[in-house]
């Protein structure tokens, strides 16, 4: 490595711009922030030397070049600004309506939204944001904030740090806020300096030559704020793994218990019952709103207690149960318990709990009850035997009831439209009876059918559904957002403002510089130049 | 109960006047030079009664407060008007950095314009739904706005900047494109007028159709320029719709929303022409020389330092305190919802502009255009992804 000697007498490193001591333009280098071309000088990074911009040969510089590159990142930011825009010109597919015609995203797209929605389907951007391409996409730019973060952060530390109060004369008249006052007094120049000290400048003195400091640490902001967001990136990334991030549903019906899926049968779940309220439309408040738009939910809530396994699992005995946790699950309220999380995400309103079924003469026209029973339908018996001496044995029970190609048969486990085929033995020793009940339905097969089963009452009840969570990687988000945003208040909030003062025979050189709101550094220097002789500073780059 | 929702709407429409009262005393300053600009009286009187027209707004906001039980965001009406509250105290903020009073010539309009705008939604008073009950409604909701409302200054100065430095003695490819986005203000001003005209006839259409497998009914107040898909009109008497939306418009009542638009284009195009007959030449060289006293460097610093204070804002509101809410409402903190996304987007670009400014060539005239581009985006998510995409945010 080849160190350049500047004529004050300190050494930078290759690639050095301005000499970090006393900002000298070194010869030969000031193409790299093209101050070349221009009268002022580039001091993005104090002219110091970044790796990217000093070397060029190996495959090594080229890659790291690339992306220490804020064109490069900008891009990236673009390509993927507009990817992102594209995933929601039509719904992703886990936001098809649950009511579609058909949820299968190869129908889906193309009934709905015509070619388009084919070709939206076909390039795969119905799942756009998990699309490897998408991800690449994030992890380039997560591989650009290192390495641009990096090449800056090192070399800017340094001629900081480095940075001595004597300047050239060059780098002063070559700053954007720049005045040569030819008579000044001693006078003047300690007024300007108790009144940068009052506004709380670190005033360095080096045999006259003055450098005033405010705010440097806003310099860093970026370079924190690039951290919170890799922090941020590594999260998202642990979360893909199922350690770390579970995602469960679990369906639980009023009065019943069931194990929480992801928790390897540990934790058991009772709801004790499921609430769905709405809106008085007679609240004066809304009465307006509600006649307008209708009923609106107020309210869905499952009361809900959460069991613990305890003791030695014993194959085929009943677990121990221990009970950990009673508490109201809402929407914004979940219920928290171990690591687990659940939310009120769902529920279904039309599932039966009991039938209530009665026997009557069929050619009784007022239908008078005989006897009645009650079947649980989700533990129905095998018989059921009435007072009056008569009993009814279950032959079939489909607790779904739908005809499949003539075929009676059940579409789910769950009760949502039972119906049954009964066997009645009325008393004495007449012969059995065959009916087939459902709700809306019920038929006599052989049509000589002396006694008839109706329904008499019904209950229903709800099931709730409900998310569980477990995710590990929640903190490393919070940790990450939160030192972003430490990151981006320290770099956008406060400024680093620097102000040179240089005393030339009789008179004086002021420059300043921040890293931005110039207007308010030129507030500043109108306030510490009042009363005495010192010119104020032009604006060099001032836009006609 | 009602005197509470009288006293709240009262005092929103004398927010409104005083707002444009406040303009008026901004635009006399145009005509002081540069001495009396630096203690203006009308530039005094006109920053006192913005600050009395935001008290005003705020009594808006807190009575309504009382008479809901709910922080008035939760709806298109509420939000926007807020929104609208938003850019005026941000406003406030910067003109007291740095006392530039042609900004509220133009900050206070378009204030004036979001307020107009969010006035013809449904103002009713609306129960909350479950996933709204939750005190991060109005956390996130307010940091949001607010955050929007900072980075719209940028765009204000932006636009001011654009109108002043464009060369206006020939037309060109900038002319025209400054002349689109005052046309896109004058849209603004088109809805409310044109709503306005048609809520005080009282015109009114029904009609049926199938959204999703169900059958509903929606009711226009404007002319059915556009009918909903495969829709059926119910009332008599009233013009059939000369053609129907497309089907893939997917938001409730999205036709609906969809016939506004076009006769929101409509009449702001209609404005427009008018104002340029009037004129007689482009609005832009028509405004122009009333900002030669505008310093551009200012005005380029102030549309860089809204977005340096504004963009922290927006994360924390719209992407850190939005996450943690869908978090406890939603099970998950991102979804990809339409509105998230475009709340990614949103600071993506502003992410974009913040890095460009460290680039030679990116001050300026560059970035007085990203400047309208991201007010562009911002817009686009409050009102455009609630018409046209639907999503778990579409309330209103």
């Amino acid at each position: 490595m080849s160190k350049i000697k500047c004529e004050c007498g300190h050494v930078n490193p290759e690639g050095t711009v301005l000499c970090e001591a006393c900002g000298k333009p070194v010869e030969g280098n000031q193409h790299i922030d093209g101050n070349d071309k221009r009268k002022l000088l580039n001091m993005r990074y104090d002219g110091s030397a970044r790796r990217s911009q000093t070397y060029n040969k190996s495959i090594v510089d080229k890659t790291w070049n690339f992306f220490s590159s804020v064109k490069v990142g900008v891009w990236l930011i673009v390509l993927a600004l507009i990817a992102s825009g594209l995933g929601t010109i039509f719904p992703q597919e886990q936001y098809i309506p649950a009511n579609a015609a058909s949820r299968d995203p190869s129908i889906y797209y193309e009934s709905q939204y015509g070619i388009l929605g084919q070709i939206y389907y076909q390039l795969g951007f119905h799942n756009l944001y998990s699309s490897w391409w998408y991800m690449l996409l994030i992890a380039l730019i997560g591989i650009s904030l290192v390495i641009c973060s990096i090449d800056r952060f090192v070399p800017l530390y340094k001629a900081l740090k480095r940075q001595r109060p004597r300047r050239h004369t060059q780098f002063l008249k070559r700053q954007r806020l720049f005045s040569e006052t030819d008579n000044t007094t001693d006078d003047d120049k300690a007024k300007l300096i108790t009144k940068l000290k009052k506004k709380r400048y670190k005033v360095h003195e080096e045999n006259g030559h003055i450098l005033a400091e405010k705010g440097r640490f806003s310099r860093w902001g970026p370079y924190v704020n690039h951290i919170g967001l890799i922090i941020v990136l590594i999260a998202a990334l642990l979360r893909m793994t199922p350690f770390m991030y579970l995602d469960e549903y679990v369906w639980v019906r009023e009065g019943e218990q069931t194990v929480i899926p992801g928790t390897d049968g540990e934790y058991h779940i009772k709801n004790k019952d499921f609430i769905l309220e709405t809106y008085d439309e007679n609240d004066p408040r809304f009465q307006e709103a509600i006649a307008q738009e209708g009923n609106v939910a107020k309210n869905y809530q499952t009361n809900a207690v959460i069991y613990k396994e305890t003791g030695e699992k014993v194959a085929g005995a009943e677990p121990k149960l221990e009970k950990v946790k009673e508490e109201k699950i809402k929407l914004n309220h979940p219920l928290k318990f171990d690591s687990y999380t659940l939310y009120q995400s769902g529920y279904q309103q039309n599932e039966f709990q009991s039938m209530t079924f009665k026997v009557h003469e069929t050619n009784d026209p007022d239908e008078k009850s005989l006897g009645s029973f009650t079947v649980d339908l989700t533990d129905p018996k095998n018989e059921y035997n009435l007072d009056n001496g008569f009993s009814v044995t279950v032959s079939q029970y489909y607790p779904d009831y739908e005809m499949d190609e003539g075929e009676p048969r059940s579409k789910t486990n769950y009760p949502r439209n039972p119906a049954f085929v009964f066997n009645v033995n009325p008393p004495g020793n007449e012969e059995s009876e065959i009916s087939f009940v459902g709700i809306g339905r019920n038929v006599d097969a052989t049509g000589e059918n002396d006694y008839k089963l109706g329904i008499e009452n019904f209950e229903t009840r709800y099931a709730s559904g409900l998310t569980v969570r477990r995710d590990y990687t929640l903190p490393l988000f919070i940790i990450g957002a939160a030192i972003f945003m430490i990151g981006v208040i320290q770099g956008m909030y406060w400024h680093h403002r620097r102000i040179w003062l240089h005393p030339e025979s009789e008179g004086m050189m002021v420059a300043g510089h921040t890293n931005k709101n110039w207007y308010g550094l030129k507030k500043d220097i109108e306030h510490i130049i009042e009363d005495t002789n010192v010119k104020m500073v032009k604006d060099q780059q001032e836009i006609e | 109960m009602d005197s509470l929702v009288g006293i709240s709407s009262t005092m929103l429409y004398t927010a409104f006047i005083l707002y444009l009262i406040a303009t008026i005393f901004f635009g006399a300053t145009i005509k002081e030079n540069k001495k009396q600009a630096k203690k203006s009286i009308s530039g005094k009187i006109g920053i006192t009664i913005t600050i009395i027209g935001f008290l005003a707004q705020i009594v808006y906001f807190i009575t309504r407060w009382m008479a809901s039980g709910h922080a008035p965001v939760s709806n298109l009406f509420e939000f926007m008007t807020f929104f609208g509250m938003g850019i005026v105290f941000a406003f406030i903020i910067i003109y007291f950095i740095y006392k530039l009073n042609i900004l509220g010539l133009f900050a206070l309009p378009i204030a004036m314009i979001v307020i107009a705008y969010a006035s013809m939604f449904p103002t009713e008073i609306a129960p909350l739904v479950p996933s709204l009950q939750s005190h991060w409604l109005y956390i996130h909701v307010t940091t949001v706005s607010l955050g929007e409302a900072i980075l719209s200054i940028s765009f204000v100065a932006g636009l001011i900047y654009l109108i002043r430095q464009i060369d206006q003695t020939v037309r060109s490819k900038r002319t025209t494109w400054l002349e689109i986005v005052l046309l896109s203000l004058f849209i603004f001003v088109g809805f409310s007028v044109i709503s306005t005209a048609f809520n005080l006839s009282g015109y009114s259409a029904e009609f049926e159709y199938t959204f999703n497998g169900q059958t509903t009914t929606t009711d226009y107040h404007l002319p059915p320029i556009a009918g909903p898909n495969e829709g059926k009109l119910l009332t008599g008497d009233r013009m059939e719709p000369l053609f129907d939306a497309p089907g893939w418009m997917q938001g409730v009542d999205a036709a609906r929303k969809f016939n506004t638009l076009i006769w929101s284009v409509l009449a702001g195009i209609v404005l427009y022409g008018l104002t340029r007959l009037i004129l007689r030449k482009r609005v832009g060289a028509a405004i122009q020389p009333f900002l030669k006293k505008a310093k551009p460097d200012m005005l380029d610093e102030i549309s860089y330092r809204a977005v340096a204070i504004g963009f922290p804002v927006f994360t924390l509101g719209g992407l850190i305190f939005a996450s943690i809410w869908a978090q406890i409402a939603w099970d998950r903190f991102w979804g990809w919802d339409p509105k998230e996304v475009w709340a990614l987007v949103t600071w993506f670009f502003y992410a974009a502009f913040l890095h460009l400014r460290l680039s030679r060539g990116w001050h300026g005239e560059r970035s007085a255009w990203l400047a309208v581009g991201g007010f562009a985006i911002i817009m686009f998510n409050l009102i455009a992804v609630n018409l046209i995409l639907a999503g778990l945010h579409s309330y209103a």
